[in-house]
């Protein structure tokens, strides 16, 4: 056959297979908006949850959210910049980073319910936190830790070396160059990772159930059970409690992924623009 | 700044950085202790092999849930690899940098979709086209199968488009240059360059397929035995841990931890392959 032909043909089947992914994401987002946002009001943003979720809003899942994926970057952004840090600024390539960087790679991969059955062993039980907001956040933390090395790993590597050396130069130590010129420069990168790692949090269900629980309510410390808003959308929408609260919380999910997405993507290429 | 402060940091600084490395022991100290003790007892062969899983009647055998990871993370390879492959080298090949500076976020937007909204898209939209086209209840291997491959899409591309973008130009430039097509030069040339890079990538979404909970245990149907089709539910490892964890007591909790080891097994296997592929690419 003739290769322009085949060429012809190939890209048509290539195209497809980038139209088919595509129209897939489209589908979800469309579907989901198109039926839930008309459940979305101020009331339903702002109301608790009445009837174990069958009406009312969503409002103690919104602040269960919030403190989960607070509390969980306060606890991994600085254990994950601190080992980006020790990576690119204290050491050379040896057996140590190779080691610190495997582990690393493999807790990116292991899946959110063996954190969980972790999460509920280890926080749950052995520290004796219960059912809670901390236990939840502890458990977030560990699964952002990777993401948050990663990103901050490649934003301090993006920094000059010239900048460093300059501050030796003027007399000051490492850990001046680190904290008044490195992290300073690397901030937006490192940024970007935090907020990826919050829509990890906001998103995240089978590590929390077991370590976060159930509970309806507001929670008012970090020792309080709370659901976050994924762990109560998954248990209207399995257990079929109201089809449309599902709708409405999976908008709300949908919308608040969307924006974190997109202002970590525009944050990362106004920075990519910077150095480039 | 003194010097003494200065060593303080460092030192503190390499203890931070041991932190993952910590979390990965404590994780799997924490799942190992609670689930080897009872794999000792019960006898590993009759706990892989068996295949009633009746904890009221102390029967733990996780084949049917082994079998049923397996089929769901195939399945999700069969829908996952060709599209996720294909937009790939389309992106990279084929389309031009608008396009693709519109499409990449898209993607990464796809892979922050929460994964009980994948699920929830399972039951609403692809159950029902399933029961309606195929029989049975609709929860099936087929539909975890498209969900699936759905969701490891992100994964597969982004590792397929880093490799192939990775491979030095002249490649792709000699080849043009001998007059092939650009299809004849990714055939020819840019796949088996990128190769291993690519197969590191669709182990990682096996990694990732096998190890998805909450999407899973919405549209499979959970039944716990050998599946014989496609239309068949079936139940995972993960789904049969989510599922029973929060009840059980004793020796069913223990079998569940070790059914935990037991994924827990697969995935570094996967992981390790997938990484000792990446690290050595990149040497």
């Amino acid at each position: 056959m003739n290769p322009k032909f085949i060429q012809k043909i190939a890209s048509v089947a290539l195209g497809t297979a980038m139209l088919v992914t595509l129209s897939v994401l489209i589908f979800i987002i469309f579907y989901i908006l198109y039926q839930g946002l008309p459940i979305v009001s101020m009331e339903f943003l702002t109301t608790p949850i009445r009837d174990m979720g069958k009406s009312g809003g969503i409002f103690p899942t919104i602040i269960s959210t919030f403190y989960l994926a607070f509390l969980s970057i306060c606890i991994a952004a600085p254990l994950g910049i601190g080992t980006a840090v020790f990576l690119t600024e204290y050491t050379r390539e040896n057996t140590v980073t190779r080691v610190i960087r495997f582990t690393t790679d493999c807790l990116a991969g292991i899946p959110s319910i063996i954190f969980g059955l972790f999460g509920f062993v280890f926080f749950v039980i052995y520290l004796g936190f219960g059912w809670s907001i901390l236990a939840g956040s502890l458990t977030l933390a560990t699964m952002m830790l990777p993401t948050i090395i990663r990103t901050s790993e490649e934003a301090i590597r993006a920094v000059p070396e010239g900048f460093r050396e300059v501050t030796y130069g003027l007399g000051g130590s490492k850990w001046q160059s680190v904290t008044e010129i490195v992290l300073p420069k690397a901030f937006p990168g490192i940024l970007t990772g935090i907020i990826l790692s919050m829509g990890r949090a906001v998103s995240e269900t089978a590590a929390l159930i077991f370590t976060a629980g159930m509970s309806l309510h507001t929670p008012v410390s970090v020792l309080s059970s709370g659901r976050s808003m994924a762990v109560h959308f998954y248990t209207i929408a399995r257990e079929g409690i109201s089809l449309q609260m599902a709708f409405g919380t999976a908008a709300v999910l949908i919308v608040t992924i969307s924006i974190i997405n997109i202002s970590s993507y525009l944050l990362m290429h106004k920075y990519m623009r910077k150095y480039a | 700044m003194n010097k003494f402060i200065e060593t303080i940091i460092e030192k503190s600084i390499i203890l931070i950085a041991f932190s993952t490395v910590a979390v990965l022991f404590l994780i799997a100290f924490f799942i190992f202790k609670e689930g080897i003790p009872f794999l000792a007892q019960y006898g590993l062969p009759g706990f892989l092999t068996g295949s009633t899983w009746l904890p009221g009647e102390d029967k733990f055998g996780i084949l049917p849930m082994i079998i049923g990871s397996i089929y769901v993370t195939l399945g999700a390879l069969i829908v996952g690899v060709p599209l996720g492959v294909g937009s790939a080298i389309f992106l990279v090949e084929f389309a031009n940098k608008r396009i693709r500076n519109i499409i990449k976020p898209a993607i990464e937007l796809l892979a922050g979709i929460p994964s009980v909204v994948y699920g929830f898209i399972g039951i609403m939209v692809l159950a029902p086209w399933v029961r309606i086209n195929f029989g049975g209840s609709g929860l099936s291997i087929l539909t975890a199968s498209i969900v699936l491959g759905i969701m490891i899409l992100p994964t597969i591309i982004s590792i397929t488009m880093d490799s192939l973008t990775a491979l030095p130009s002249v490649y792709k430039e000699g080849s043009i240059a001998l007059g092939a097509t650009t299809w004849q030069t990714v055939i020819m040339v840019l796949l088996p360059g990128a190769k291993s890079g690519i197969l590191a990538g669709i182990i990682l979404g096996m990694g990732r397929a096998i190890g998805e909970t909450m999407a899973v245990i919405m549209i499979t149907g959970n039944a716990i035995r050998i599946p014989t089709s496609l239309y068949d539910s079936v139940r995972t490892m993960t789904s049969n841990i989510a599922l029973e964890m929060g009840y059980a007591l004793g020796i069913h909790r223990s079998a569940l931890f070790a059914n935990a080891v037991v994924l827990f097994g697969f995935i570094m296997i996967l992981n390790t392959i997938a990484i000792l592929i990446i690290n050595k690419r990149s040497k």
